[in-house]
């Protein structure tokens, strides 16, 4: 039974795939149209690496700006100084991000800290960057950093057509998605699940906990990082408010929580029910009045969490729950 | 560098004002966290709320912003009473992740009511006296400020006074330290939790308006002291009360003398705060006063 609904969830998903990958052929979409496809993909892979240490390892961050900004700040640098390859410079900052979050994850978790003060201690570091990063004057302080124009191609990781943008962010998805689904099922899940349910219980069977919050705070760092020089690539301007403020660390934390918490899709189905509907809504309202839509927006979140605390994913196991209850 | 002991004492004081507004902020926050165990994202918005009622009760009736308070604070304590009881009360329950979404879904909403109602303008009340000063020795210090210290120094005390020596304040106690066995001792906790956020949001009626003489309001004001006060609620041991009244004058000190000794422009002087919060954590990561509220 178990694996009947499994391979058929696995056909689902491939059918999906292939459908996203001929969507560019199939239709041709406007220029903006499909920017607001790059930038749910794009929300989607930032919520889904978030996802791995919030979500799996029920460790909740508030500052996961800082990573995708120490990502897209040192390969932008790099890129400005010496003229280092932006692919280099992706993983640079990948690993820049890492030594942050392993830095930060240290500060919090070696005296057992965790819940709300890992979330403060998180807003606060990334708030220190922001501040740091507004105020010096060769990173470009609060007006930020342009990326230089150089020949089109896939090595200096600049195209002219939206498509290939397109492509590599939803590579860079199908990946964080494959690994979040992967990990789930192996022993390191296990291990992250068991710390997120009872870290006490978790240390008295003998998973050495400090090590795997640290591993997995780690990559989940390394991954926005990646995400962050994607963004200055495919923008070719990044700023202290946009790679580093506080909006985008909450704008990374509400797709999960919407979708569904922990669930290897949750994250993805949040963007792309979210973050359309909010575009949608700004087409409507935003032109007439400042604010309005965004007020939209947080009665959305507060209604949803007051009615639907599992995020979409949970509202639909309910659903499919209830059915099955019936047929019995 | 010529050190220059006038500057010096000019920080001190001018640090310990504005860190006597921030205890005040701090403490309605902590006070929520220590008992409801929710962190409410919406305590900056509900600041600048109470900043532009004492702005238009200033701009409309010509109502001093130091007779407001009598009138703004009970209306934020009602505020905060609708708050809790239409959105806080059904994910009492809930993962906490769930309710920091919440409290963030009520601060966008409020800060685009802002925006839509009353405009980005940055908007500072012209009072008689907002540039009339006392000297204390060799230093003037502004009235406004002086009145705002005095008023958030004392309010802050009572409230503790309240907190330990009244049978309300040990009850908020109680459940804030053993949820069941408040229950058992008879204690209506659904009450208390309606009372402490209520409280909690009333702390921000006396600091807006006493605010609002000396600082300019706009709908995004509550953002930098809800920052601040994370800072200062981590610094005094989260749902700390007393660690938030000396953690708020501290972090204004350290704020304010650190701005004299960071060359350049002035935003650069938060970090020293932040870098402070990283020196604590470090060594004493409880937070420098002990523990919880017990």
């Amino acid at each position: 039974m178990r694996t009947w609904i499994e391979s058929k969830a696995l056909l689902l998903v491939l059918g999906m795939l292939i459908f996203l990958i001929l969507i560019p052929h199939l239709f041709t979409f406007s220029s903006y149209l499909l920017h607001i496809l790059i930038m749910t993909f794009y929300f989607s892979y930032l919520s889904s690496c978030w996802n791995l240490l919030g979500g799996i390892a029920g460790q909740h961050s508030m500052g996961h700006s800082a990573f995708v900004g120490l990502g897209a700040y040192s390969s932008t640098f790099f890129l400005l100084k010496v003229g280092l390859n932006p692919w280099i410079g992706m993983l640079l900052g990948g690993m820049v991000a890492a030594l942050a979050g392993l830095f930060i994850g240290y500060l919090s978790f070696r005296y057992r800290l965790r819940g709300l003060y890992f979330l403060l201690v998180t807003i606060a570091f990334a708030e220190i960057l922001y501040i740091l990063f507004s105020n010096i004057r060769s990173l470009g302080g609060a007006s930020g950093l342009v990326v230089p124009l150089k020949e089109e191609g896939l090595i200096n990781f600049q195209f002219s057509s939206k498509v290939t943008y397109y492509y590599i962010i939803l590579a860079m998805l199908t990946f964080v998605i494959l690994f979040t689904y992967l990990i789930s099922r192996k022993r390191l899940g296990y291990y992250l699940i068991a710390i997120r349910e009872n870290e006490e219980a978790a240390r008295a069977v003998g998973i050495r906990v400090i090590d795997y919050k640290l591993l997995v705070t780690t990559i989940s760092a390394f991954l926005s990082a990646l995400g962050g020089t994607f963004y200055a690539q495919y923008t070719y301007f990044i700023d202290p408010s946009t790679a580093l403020g506080i909006g985008l660390s909450v704008e990374i934390l509400i797709y999960p929580i919407v979708g569904g918490v922990g669930t290897v899709f949750g994250p993805a189905i949040g963007a792309f029910t979210l973050y359309p509907l909010a575009e949608f809504i700004r087409g409507i309202l935003g032109a007439k009045t400042t604010g309005a839509h965004l007020m939209v927006y947080g009665v959305i979140l507060i209604v949803i969490m007051i009615f639907a605390p599992g995020g979409i994913t949970g509202l639909f196991n309910d659903m499919f729950l209830v059915k099955d209850r019936r047929q019995k | 560098m010529i050190f220059n002991f006038d500057l010096l004492f000019q920080a001190i004081i001018y640090g310990l004002i504005i860190g006597s507004i921030y205890a005040l902020i701090s403490s309605g926050l902590t006070f929520i966290l220590g008992v409801l165990k929710i962190i409410n994202l919406a305590h900056g918005e509900f600041l600048m709320l109470a900043m532009y009622f004492a702005y238009y009760l200033f701009a409309g009736f010509e109502l001093d912003p130091f007779l407001s308070i009598f009138l703004i604070t009970p209306l934020l304590f009602f505020f905060g009473a609708f708050i809790f009881y239409l959105f806080i009360k059904p994910i009492l329950k809930s993962p906490v992740i769930n309710q920091v979404l919440l409290t963030i879904g009520i601060s966008i909403f409020l800060q685009n009511l802002a925006l839509y109602l009353f405009t980005p303008d940055f908007r500072t009340l012209d009072l008689s006296y907002s540039q009339r000063t006392i000297s204390m020795g060799k230093l003037p210090i502004g009235i406004p400020q002086f009145i705002a210290f005095t008023v958030s120094i004392s309010i802050t005390l009572s409230f503790y006074w309240f907190l330990k020596s009244t049978d309300l304040g040990r009850s908020i106690r109680a459940a804030a330290q053993n949820r069941e066995a408040a229950i058992l001792f008879g204690i209506n906790v659904d009450r208390i939790y309606l009372i402490s956020f209520s409280i909690g949001a009333a702390c921000l009626g006396v600091a807006g308006p006493l605010l609002a003489t000396f600082h300019y309001v706009t709908p995004t004001v509550g953002l930098d002291f809800l920052m601040t006060a994370f800072v200062v609620v981590i610094l005094g041991g989260m749902g700390n009360f007393l660690g938030a009244f000396f953690g708020g004058l501290l972090i204004g000190l350290t704020e304010s003398v650190g701005a004299i000794f960071i060359p350049g422009p002035g935003s650069l002087s938060p970090i020293v705060t932040f870098i402070f919060l990283i020196i604590i954590l470090l060594f004493k990561p409880e937070g420098l006063f002990g523990r919880r509220l017990r």
